[in-house]
């Protein structure tokens, strides 16, 4: 079997192995940006081409090759690149090789969504209201718009993803949503049609996963609840989902079925439905391939997904029936990405994993992932490191077990969304089931700025940052083979320190006994110990009687530390220092309002000025893809353009220099 | 008053104590009775040492800090540990009889120097801290010599210098001086050329660090110069031989002191500094550590801190970091990381000559000195400036018992005019003379390239090296294939086939490893393992060059 991966970064290790499990032999396909757990786990491993992805994940005639030189008899198609593409499916089928996935006629029945909603409303499912057909002008766009009333979803029709979609609220936002969203859908899936539908505002995203035979056969597996997303694209996801009652599941489940008998489907597939407040749903689209958060449903059901996507390409019939299906406990999916938090809930970072560990230590934890420690995220594809799924008799224990697991996660050389999965995961609107897509932007209408401090949690952290500090100064004393014997010997077991966090400082006084340490700090004592391996990642510290798992970023020789315990940057200073740094001077930072820099490593995809030219406030100035995504850089002021140190097609990294402004 | 500080250091006196005893309107008047003769002789001790550690009184100490400086002082009192300081010459006052000079109003104890011995982690160190005052803050009495270097002055420091060599310990200083006091005139050179052969002849007994913290010009650079490790702090430190005005009358160029002579001067473009510092608390803390990983003299070992990194730590992400593409770069910086202790790398020079990574960090804890080829610079190619930065860092490793390692990928010497005219082969000369002569543990991973002269120069098996291993991905050989084989075949056809054949038997660690001149091909993974045992080994290694009254480098 071939198994193309996926996406570099979060291919599906589990079902490689499983493949093992049922003794058939894998095989895999690998650009030349390795992908070295893939290689490991599969039996053989063919390289399909360099590093960008129309080159070799999307280039049907090397993996054509790649299949005839290995003698697969299947192909699993993953997700994403060519998952859904009928074409791939048909050259499968010439050669006579099975396509673990749909028939060709259902990917294209669903993969446009055009004929998709059409089939749909066919077959007796619910459906937003919408303009059924392609899109060719953005005028015509504007027209259509208005004609279904703002707000209004612009998608690309081939997509999925959150890729080539855009939301307008006026004229203006579909003209320029049309643009990007035509390119983006170009650049994603090499189709560039579009369509238009009524935005329904501030709903809840929940899918059913269907899995149908060739025998006519077919079940709903329960929902999973997507609700948790940023720019479309989903971080977190939970099944079952606590806003469906029975009936609301029943009837989902029933219409979803229908549909995938509608089209003969057969395989794995996933209806996504809207879901607004008064639990009226709404087809949105059906994906015709094994989704990314498919472990969830795994979870719940007992069911392994990708066995019975052999089974049934297999032409098996399901073993199951419906009243076979249970919802045992509750399944929580994180989607750990390599990307800033702090930037519109996530800009794409690349780098080297310099330290990566999974916490598959702790029980009930599963971490499907294709990359390890040395690893690279590169720009070419989705930043996802992980997918980090935890399981639970309830869902308080599922959360519970996922808030253990990230704090737990070793990542260390790329910037990483765990500070905001934590944060989730731990809201109380999230915990009691208050959420619709539109959560992030509600809970953090100025972005998400890292976990704000309780004035007991502050203490604490103060209180390890201070302890792991005295931890190092001391052991900096403990010099071994030296011919000489120090005068005195040094013994302290009191200190005076000064710790700033963000703005504030607080000062503290520590003693030690043994390994513990009793920090009186802000009016509190907080007692901290730990077994104090400094090179260890992670901190697991006890303070107060509890057991945290602390990770140290980071520590420097003027008394940075980082701590990852709600994720915070602290400084310790010993009292003298703290009152000599006062005197310091603060640096100038660089004047930022006359210059663009890259906010993010891409490549440089359109450059709509010249020097010469002036620019309005909010103008765009360039437009940079970064890992698939297009972003534009607009101008924060008005201003002429001074310089332009970028052309379209260069790449360019985090902070480089773009255009000069006057 | 000229010694601006604070008080410090006046062991057990806590902060402030000291300022409310002695009321700041009576400064000066305290001053000038030192010579009042009805004082009995403990009052005029307990004067003097008073007006020591004052200093300028709280006004000039005001002003220092808000030139975002701290006074001499404070910065003895930040670097060594708590109530270690132990001064030395508080009482020394310049003996100057011109120009007024031999007025009481006109001296002061402790002249412009702040001297002694202290502990850092325990460990002792001697400092010199000098005290720099400001024409603007100084009445006009004072201006005159503000914290310019005396006699006397130079005599405080060779004195502690003296001592350093004598006991073995090493040497901080930290400089901040207007240069030569102009009333001495010829005295204050020769305090100049007292302190120059000080640090000559306590070159290679003990280390010798600079840290510059203001202005350092004239006669005054060659003290850091003749140093180990000279330090700035960004934005208030400048070294040059003669300022922009002097520059401009000459030259008639327009300079600036930050572009002449500042921090990023000479840590990117002169390499006169080996690293650059944001501000005065940052840069003492940082000595602090950096003092962490030197032994005390040449006659100590390398110190062994306690390692909580186990020796035997496997490192699999080193398995793959190589990339397959010969010419495709990767960051050596991760290689070094991922073997050491902890992570914990202390660069010398990051920013300058950057072809060329050195270093200090542990292994099992005990202090090793690290010189990488770093491939994602001008593809790690040698040439004059990195050749110059690791022939100095080898050197001062072997002087001071420090093992090397050594991880090559080199594909040459850098070709071209430019190189040749400024004399790449002498310079050239200078890391392979290094390597050659160093006696300490020297242990050599080839990560990739290893070719043509430079091979032999990157601490091979023939000068010496005590464990050479190959990396699979090593590739021992005179040049690469496409060069190799346009000489070997010239005009004949086939180039191609001929390169892949070239590549065949040479692009590998065999040749060499046939030849015995690498000791063993390893696992990447096993890389800090193995260093770590053979480390233990080579701890009791000995080897002695023949006897010479000194060696002859080719400068």
């Amino acid at each position: 079997m071939v198994y193309p991966l996926p996406r570099q970064h979060c291919a599906d290790g589990t079902a490689v192995l499983l493949c093992n499990i049922v003794s058939v032999e894998t095989k895999c396909v690998i650009s030349q940006c390795l992908c070295i757990v893939h290689v490991k786990m599969a039996d053989e491993a063919v390289c399909v081409g360099p590093a960008p992805t129309n080159k070799s994940y999307l280039n049907m005639d090397a993996i054509m090759d790649a299949i005839r030189a290995t003698g697969a008899q299947a192909v699993h198609p993953g997700y994403g690149f060519l998952s859904e593409n009928k074409e791939f499916a048909k050259r499968l089928a010439a050669e006579d090789v099975t396509f673990i996935g749909p028939d060709t006629h259902a990917i294209q029945a669903m993969g446009d969504k055009i004929e998709s909603k059409l089939i749909a409303k066919a077959a007796q499912v619910n459906t937003i209201p919408g303009f059924d057909g392609v899109v060719k002008t953005a005028e015509e766009a504007v027209k259509i718009a208005q004609d279904i009333g703002y707000p209004v979803m612009i998608k690309a029709s081939a997509g999925g993803g959150g890729k080539g979609m855009r939301i307008s609220w006026n004229d203006e936002e579909t003209r320029e949503g049309f643009r990007f969203s035509s390119q983006e859908a170009a650049s994603s899936f090499g189709d560039d049609r579009l369509l238009i539908e009524k935005y329904i505002d501030n709903p809840r995203h929940i899918e059913i996963q269907v899995l149908a035979d060739k025998h006519g056969n077919a079940l709903w597996l329960n929902e999973r609840e997507c609700s948790i997303q940023r720019r479309n694209q989903k971080v977190v996801e939970e099944a079952p989902s606590t806003f469906l009652d029975p009936t609301t599941r029943r009837a989902m489940g029933e219409q979803a079925v229908q549909l995938a008998k509608a089209v003969q489907y057969s395989s794995a597939g996933t209806v996504e439905f809207l879901v607004d407040s008064n639990r009226n749903f709404y087809f949105l689209e059906m994906n015709t391939r094994l989704q990314v958060e498919h472990p969830i449903t795994e979870c719940i059901t007992g069911l392994d997904l990708v066995e019975q996507m052999i089974r049934v390409a297999k032409g098996y019939q399901l073993k199951h029936k419906q009243e076979d299906i249970p919802i045992n406990g509750w399944a929580i999916e994180s989607r750990v990405y390599a990307e800033d938090p702090y930037k519109s809930f996530g800009l794409p970072s690349i780098g080297r994993l310099s330290q990566y560990q999974e916490p598959i230590n702790l029980s009930k934890v599963r971490v499907d992932s294709g990359i390890q420690e040395g690893s690279d995220i590169s720009i070419y594809y989705d930043p996802m490191i992980s997918k980090l799924v935890t399981y639970g008799a309830t869902r308080a224990e599922a959360l519970a077990r996922m808030e253990d697991a990230l704090d737990n996660y070793v990542i260390r050389g790329v910037t990483h969304n765990i500070p905001l999965l934590r944060e989730i995961i731990t809201h109380p609107r999230f915990i009691s089931g208050d959420i619709s897509t539109n959560f992030l932007p509600e809970v953090y209408p100025d972005g998400f700025k890292g976990h704000q401090l309780e004035a007991d949690k502050r203490r604490e952290l103060l209180a390890s940052a201070a302890a792991l500090y005295i931890t190092t100064q001391l052991r900096s004393q403990k010099v071994l083979g030296s011919l000489r014997v120090p005068s005195s010997p040094i013994e302290c077991n009191h200190w005076e320190l000064c710790v700033e966090l963000g703005e504030g400082h607080h000062s503290m006084e520590v003693t030690k006994s043994g390994n513990v340490y009793t920090v009186e700090v802000d009016g509190g004592k907080v007692e901290v110990s730990g077994q104090w391996n400094l090179a260890s990642p992670l901190l697991p510290l006890t303070i107060n009687g509890t057991d945290r798992m602390l990770q140290c970023l980071s520590r420097d020789a003027s008394g940075r530390i980082v701590l990852q315990y709600l994720g915070t940057s602290l400084r310790v200073l010993s009292k003298l220092a703290a009152e000599l740094n006062s005197y310091m001077p603060e640096k100038v930072p660089e004047d930022t309002s006359s210059i663009l820099r890259s906010p993010m490593p891409g490549t440089v995809v359109a450059v709509s000025v010249k020097p010469g030219d002036t620019v309005a406030e909010g103008q765009e100035i360039c437009v940079i893809e970064a890992m698939k995504m297009q972003n534009s850089l607009t101008a924060v002021r008005q201003a002429k353009v001074k310089n332009v140190h970028c052309k379209p097609g260069e790449t360019v990294g985090e902070g480089d220099l773009l255009v000069e402004l006057e | 008053i000229p010694v601006l500080t604070s008080f410090r250091s006046l062991a057990p006196v806590k902060h402030g104590a000291v300022a409310a005893a002695v009321p700041q309107t009576n400064l000066r008047r305290d001053c000038r009775w030192y010579s009042v003769s009805h004082l009995s002789v403990k009052e005029r001790i307990d004067k003097k040492r008073t007006a020591a550690l004052v200093g300028g009184g709280q006004k000039r100490i005001d002003a220092q800090h808000k030139r975002g400086k701290l006074t001499a002082r404070e910065r003895v009192e930040l670097l060594l540990d708590p109530e270690s300081f132990v001064e030395s010459d508080m009482f020394v006052e310049h003996r100057c009889s011109d120009f007024g000079m031999e007025q009481d109003s006109n001296k002061f104890p402790g002249d412009s120097v702040v001297t002694g011995r202290g502990r850092i982690n325990g460990r002792l160190v001697y400092v010199f801290s000098q005290v720099q005052l400001h024409n603007s803050m100084v009445s006009p009495d004072f201006t005159v010599f503000g914290g310019s270097l005396s006699g006397a002055h130079a005599q405080k420091i060779c004195k502690i210098m003296d001592q350093a060599m004598t006991v073995g310990a090493p040497v901080i200083g930290l400089n901040d001086s207007g240069g030569a006091r102009i009333q001495e005139g010829v005295e204050s050179l020769a305090g100049y050329a007292d302190i120059f052969l000080r640090n000559v002849l306590a070159s290679g007994v003990v280390p010798q660090i600079s840290l510059i913290m203001g202005p350092c010009a004239g006669g005054a650079v060659y003290s850091p110069a003749l140093t180990d490790f000279t330090f700035m702090v960004k934005d208030t430190s400048y070294l040059f031989i003669t300022g922009p005005d002097v520059v401009k009358s000459v030259t008639n160029e327009d300079v600036t002191q930050e572009e002449l002579g500042g921090a990023k001067t000479h840590t990117t473009v002169s390499g006169v500094a080996h690293h650059a510092f944001e501000n005065d608390v940052e840069a003492l803390l940082n000595m602090r550590e950096f003092f962490n990983f030197l032994p005390l003299s040449n006659q100590d070992p390398a110190p062994i801190r306690e390692s909580h990194d186990p020796s035997d730590r496997l490192v699999p992400s080193l398995d793959t970091i190589v990339p397959f593409e010969t010419t495709k770069a990767y960051d050596m910086l991760d290689i070094i990381q991922t073997i050491v202790d902890e992570r914990d790398f202390f660069e010398i020079m990051p920013n300058y000559a950057k072809n060329i990574v050195v270093g200090f960090a542990r292994m099992n804890g005990r202090t090793v000195g690290i010189v990488g080829n770093q491939p994602k610079v001008a593809s790690g190619c040698l040439d004059i400036n990195s050749s110059v930065k690791g022939a100095r860092f080898v050197r001062f490793c072997d002087a001071f018992n420090i093992p090397i390692i050594t991880f090559v990928d080199v594909p040459g010497f850098l070709p071209g005019t430019a190189q040749e005219y400024g004399g790449i082969i002498r310079h050239g000369a200078k890391l392979l003379y290094a390597f050659a002569e160093a006696t300490v543990p020297k242990i050599t991973v080839i990560t990739r390239k290893a070719y043509g002269g430079a091979y032999d120069v990157m601490s091979s098996k023939h000068l010496r090296g005590d464990v050479n291993y190959a990396w699979p991905s090593a590739e021992v050989a005179v040049m690469g294939a496409k060069g190799a084989v346009q000489i070997i075949f010239r005009g004949k056809e086939n180039q191609a086939e001929a390169e892949a054949e070239y590549v065949e038997k040479f692009a590998n660690p065999f040749p060499a490893a046939v030849r015995g001149f690498v000791d063993d091909i390893i696992e990447p993974s096993t890389t800090r393992k193995k260093i770590c045992r053979d480390l233990e080994v080579l701890a009791s290694k000995k080897q002695v060059n023949p006897w010479k009254k000194h060696a002859n480098i080719p400068l």
